[in-house]
């Protein structure tokens, strides 16, 4: 199994329990919140750009989320005309050439702390299932 | 809007994955990566960059409109890389659109469109006929007796004018105006209410003005007003000379203000109370025919029951007057169909043969796009594999069908326009043809036929590329030949499509030419080479006494005869092919009385003594008329052939005696003469001639011949009579061979036009089986050139490949024949002298199809049979 499999795979398991979440009614489901909610808390320290978004990403997660950039760009430009983010051209500290630097706008932080809070309904909803607590069983 | 500003993302987009890129391959080669290594590594990490932009880009655009605009830009590459392609395409397109248009307006304007009178839908047009009548003869001109007794009796039903618009009246000159002959009509004094027309100027007729001892008034048309008075609207109350006889002008009408219908002419410039002009036995007798009725339907009243109750009063008059020439039947039908019965049949078949043109080039169109397909499934094949969506596929293959058919659509609108302006100078006898326009309703029906042709054409080339068999079509290699075959197949089936619509249309055109042929060359019984035409009438106001008419029309024929360049010249009251020109009920004097019910009618004309010997009509038998039997002693007639053959078979008619019904005048018969027509389009009928000089002839023809063109003889002419009296306006002049065009114009113009059509569609059939077969041959060059090189023989593959190719031909040929069998009936009522199943026809045509569909097949296959098996094998 590949990172990449397992990736989609956590984003199927979201796309099939979407039907569930009561809430859920954002157009694009789990599949896309997952993702956006990853690349918004990535966004909570700093500005980055899109490399370093999904470096930060995989490094984080042990290489076990390998970014797909297939995804993410179109996730970036999804969030930037949200207005939950915003891009800007800067030129990096370490290198001597210009970025697309993305930053969190307080829309942005906002719909962080939604996305955060219907993630974690979600998996503690999937933990009850999975591991039921021993004095209910 | 997000495709506006698209570019400017697309380059932000490429910079920001370039910067991304470097910098992954950056940090490789800082892992100590080679610089190869390190730019591969980058590039696997990034995945594909198309895919990313792709996605990316589908973010922002919120709307299809991007989508739609880049394959538009992708089929617009497409068609321009095929310039030939797309030319035939627009054209064929522009032409079966443009005359569909065309068509369109004509129906609408001419054949839908309501006449301007008030509530229009509730006027009839009222006629009589006999009881066994059939065809033509069931709506013919009404007698006033009859008329009156109708009116009386219906009035709580109807209510009815009456008009009578065969007359005409010579305008004097005046303030230094030209004399001239105006077309005119008598009506009653409420035919204008019950049309619903108000004079625009002045008033309409009273009841005061329609009686025979009322000052004389007239009403102008609004063009003869503006034209002759420069639209004064000080023109009330003056005074104009009509027939030399001074009228006074009432009120002028609209311009909408026309009356149509297949008697009356196509413009009448002065109206006259019929009261006043027509003598007192015309209006109270039930043997002359010289009106027809116009009814507004009472409310609740349908034209049947009016027509049921006006035969049955019509049965009472016919059974107190047993006259033979009192009818027994009421016709009549709505005020529209009376303009525009006789030219139904011919417009819609003209418009089914622009739609039977249309479907064609919208095969053919779809037959092209399904050969570009099959010439690109690989590549189509690719994009499904790839992921390309089938609805995508789908959407370019009507899109760039959608393409094709606008362009086409514009340039056809533009033909339509210009078909319109020519159809109102090539058919001046259509009624309202200056009116054609094209409206609103009209560019929905070409924006409708645009969609049509593109959905259709579109789809059908789309559903050609069939997605299950997609592996098939990568396998396939150039010497597998399922998949071509696939594709062939569905353009053969367009193909029997379009060999059996070509067929139908040929059809028609050969038996409408053939009608027209026969037309032409049917003979009016006299030359018609230099022969010149005109009409003048001897006002009774100037010219009191018959003897006066008389020494006029003497002096005028007299002095033609003597002009340079006239060979001969001759009068007559109407000139042969000129119309029907009046007939009579006789009887013959030495005969036992005709059964009762049985007549005899005769057609009648006025003749000088010259005329004859003028016009090369043969006297057969006793002689011309003496000069001195004129005036009181102009009761002696020629007879026709005709006349003779079927009124007295087997007798000499010399000496015997014709009496008319009415009045009971005895004419003696002194000689037989040749037949003449007295429209091309009708056999010739009994006739019988007597002296123009009395008889009250005041209306005549003069006909004179030239050795050379009759045409250069009309000026002098006109003005040998101008000089004998300058008041005296001459009118009609034309050839006979005019004559003869005129009558036969409206057959030459749907069999040419029919023809026309009818060739475009034979020449896309050729196309459409050429390109099918050339397809073919190159799909199975490798075929071929294995059986060749086998010892196939190359006749035998010459012929193989033909019959292949004429398969459809044959099919659709067939196919054609029968359809064209049901259909040709609904040509009857336009034919001439021929049969609708005209054998001749169907066999011409038959082999004109097959030839052509020979030739066109003819290249491919001796191309497959000049194969050489090597190079064959070599082109994979």
């Amino acid at each position: 199994m590949t990172s990449d499999s397992r990736l989609s795979t956590i984003i199927a398991i979201g796309g099939r329990l979407s039907t569930m979440a009561a809430d859920s009614s954002s157009r694009n489901g789990l599949l896309q919140g997952t993702l956006d909610m990853l690349i918004l808390r990535t966004l909570l320290g700093c500005p980055a750009h899109g490399h370093q978004i999904g470096k930060h990403i995989q490094r984080t997660t042990h290489d076990f989320l390998q970014m797909q950039h297939g995804s993410l760009y179109p996730a970036l430009h999804r969030l930037e005309k949200r207005g939950w983010v915003t891009a800007n051209w800067e030129t990096a500290p370490d290198r001597n050439r210009e970025f697309k630097y993305y930053r969190l706008t307080a829309a942005g932080r906002r719909q962080l702390v939604v996305e955060e809070s219907r993630w974690k309904q979600m998996t503690e909803a999937v933990a009850r299932v999975m591991w039921p607590a021993p004095e209910e069983a | 809007m997000s495709w506006l500003t698209g570019n400017k993302r697309d380059r932000d987009l490429e910079r920001e994955l370039r910067a991304d890129l470097e910098l992954e391959e950056e940090e490789h080669r800082e892992n100590g990566a080679s610089a190869e290594e390190a730019r591969y590594a980058a590039l696997r990490a990034f995945g594909n960059p198309t895919v990313i932009r792709e996605q990316t880009r589908a973010v922002w655009s919120w709307n299809r409109i991007e989508a739609w605009e880049r394959d538009l830009r992708y089929c617009l590459r497409g068609l321009r890389r095929a310039p030939g392609f797309t030319v035939i395409a627009i054209v064929v397109m522009a032409l079966g659109i443009g005359a569909n248009v065309a068509l369109f307006a004509v129906i609408r304007s001419v054949l839908l469109n309501p006449l301007p009178y008030h509530a229009p839908e509730r006027l009839v047009t009222l006629y009589s006929t006999f009881n066994d009548a059939n065809g033509k003869r069931s709506f013919m001109p009404i007698d006033a007796g009859s008329f009156f007794a109708w009116k009386s009796a219906a009035a709580r039903s109807a209510e009815m004018a009456m008009i009578s618009p065969f007359q005409g009246y010579s305008v004097s000159a005046e303030s230094g105006q030209l004399p001239e002959a105006a077309n005119a009509a008598w009506v009653t004094a409420n035919f204008f209410s019950t049309l619903g027309m108000q004079p625009v100027l002045g008033r309409s007729f009273t009841q005061a003005d329609d009686s025979p001892d009322a000052n004389a008034t007239a009403i102008l048309s609004y063009s003869f007003w503006k034209r002759r008075y420069a639209a004064d609207p000080g023109v009330l109350g003056r005074r104009i000379w009509l027939d030399a006889r001074p009228y006074t002008i009432i009120g002028v009408l609209p311009e909408s203000m026309v009356f149509f219908g297949p008697f009356a002419p196509s413009s009448i410039q002065v109206w006259t109370p019929v009261g006043h002009e027509a003598p007192r036995w015309l209006m109270t007798t039930f043997q002359d025919h010289e009106f027809i009725g116009v009814a507004r339907l009472a409310p609740g009243v349908t034209r049947a029951r009016l027509l049921s109750a006006l035969t049955l009063v019509q049965a009472h008059i016919k059974a107190e007057h047993p006259d033979p020439a009192v009818r027994e039947v009421v016709s009549g039908r709505s005020i529209l169909d009376d303009v525009v019965e006789e030219y139904k049949t011919p417009i819609y078949v003209l418009f089914g043969a622009t739609a039977c043109v249309l479907f064609i080039a919208c095969l053919n169109v779809a037959s092209l796009l399904v050969a570009r397909t099959a010439a690109r499934r690989r590549e189509i094949a690719i994009r499904t594999a790839l992921g390309g969506g089938r609805m995508r596929l789908i959407r370019e293959r009507v899109l760039e069908s959608l393409v094709l058919a606008v362009c086409g659509g514009g340039l056809g609108v533009l033909l339509a326009l210009g078909a319109v302006r020519w159809l109102a100078i090539a058919r001046p006898d259509i009624p309202r043809v200056d009116s054609i326009h094209l409206d609103w309703v009209v560019a929905v029906f070409a924006l409708a036929a645009v969609v049509l042709c593109a959905v259709f054409s579109g789809l059908v080339s789309a559903l050609s590329v069939d997605s299950r068999r997609l592996l098939a079509t990568l396998q396939e290699t150039s010497r597998a030949q399922s998949g071509g075959r696939i594709r062939a197949g569905l353009r053969r089936t367009l193909l029997v499509l379009e060999v059996c619509l070509t067929v139908v249309l040929l059809i028609g055109a050969g038996l409408l030419l053939k009608s027209y042929s026969r037309l032409r060359s049917s003979d009016l019984g006299v030359p018609v080479a230099n022969t010149l035409t005109m009409r003048f009438g001897v006002p009774e106001a100037r010219y009191k006494t018959p003897v006066d008419q008389v020494s006029f029309l003497e002096r005028v024929i007299t002095r033609v005869r003597a002009l340079p360049g006239v060979e001969s010249a001759g009068l007559v009251s109407s000139a042969p092919g000129q119309g029907w020109g009046g007939d009579r009920l006789v009887g013959v004097v030495e005969h036992p009385p005709l059964p009762p019910g049985e007549t005899i009618d005769m057609m009648v004309r006025g003749a000088d003594p010259g005329y004859f010997a003028a016009v090369h009509l043969p006297i057969l038998k006793g002689r011309t008329f003496a000069s001195d039997e004129r005036l009181k002693r102009d009761h002696v007639v020629l007879i026709s052939k005709e006349a003779a053959r079927t009124i007295f078979p087997g007798e000499d008619p010399i000496g015997k005696h014709i009496r008319i019904n009415m009045g009971g005048d005895r004419y003696e018969i002194v000689g037989v003469v040749g037949d003449t027509r007295y429209s091309v389009s009708e056999p010739p009928r009994a006739m019988m001639y007597m002296p123009v000089f009395g008889n009250g002839y005041t209306n005549v023809t003069l006909v004179a011949r030239s050795a050379r063109d009759a045409n250069a003889l009309a000026l002098p002419i006109e003005k040998a009579i101008g000089e004998l009296d300058p008041d005296l306006p001459v009118s009609d002049v034309q050839t006979l061979e005019e004559t003869v065009a005129r009558s036969s114009l409206g057959s030459q113009f749907n069999s040419v036009l029919i023809l026309g059509f009818a060739v475009i569609a034979l020449v896309l059939a050729a196309v459409g089986h050429y390109g099918v077969l050339a397809y073919l041959v190159t799909q199975r060059t490798g075929e071929i050139g294995i059986r060749i090189a086998l010892g196939a023989q190359r006749g035998s593959v010459l012929r193989r490949v033909l019959l292949d190719g004429l398969r459809p031909a044959l099919v659709g040929l067939a196919a054609g024949l029968a359809v064209s069998a049901f259909l040709a009936r609904m040509l009857q009522s336009i034919l001439y002298q021929t049969e609708p199943l005209d054998l001749s026809v169907f066999a011409t045509v038959a082999s004109v199809l097959l030839l052509v569909a020979l030739a066109a097949c003819l290249a491919p296959a001796w191309r497959a049979a000049r194969l050489d098996p090597m190079s064959a094998l070599r082109t994979e």
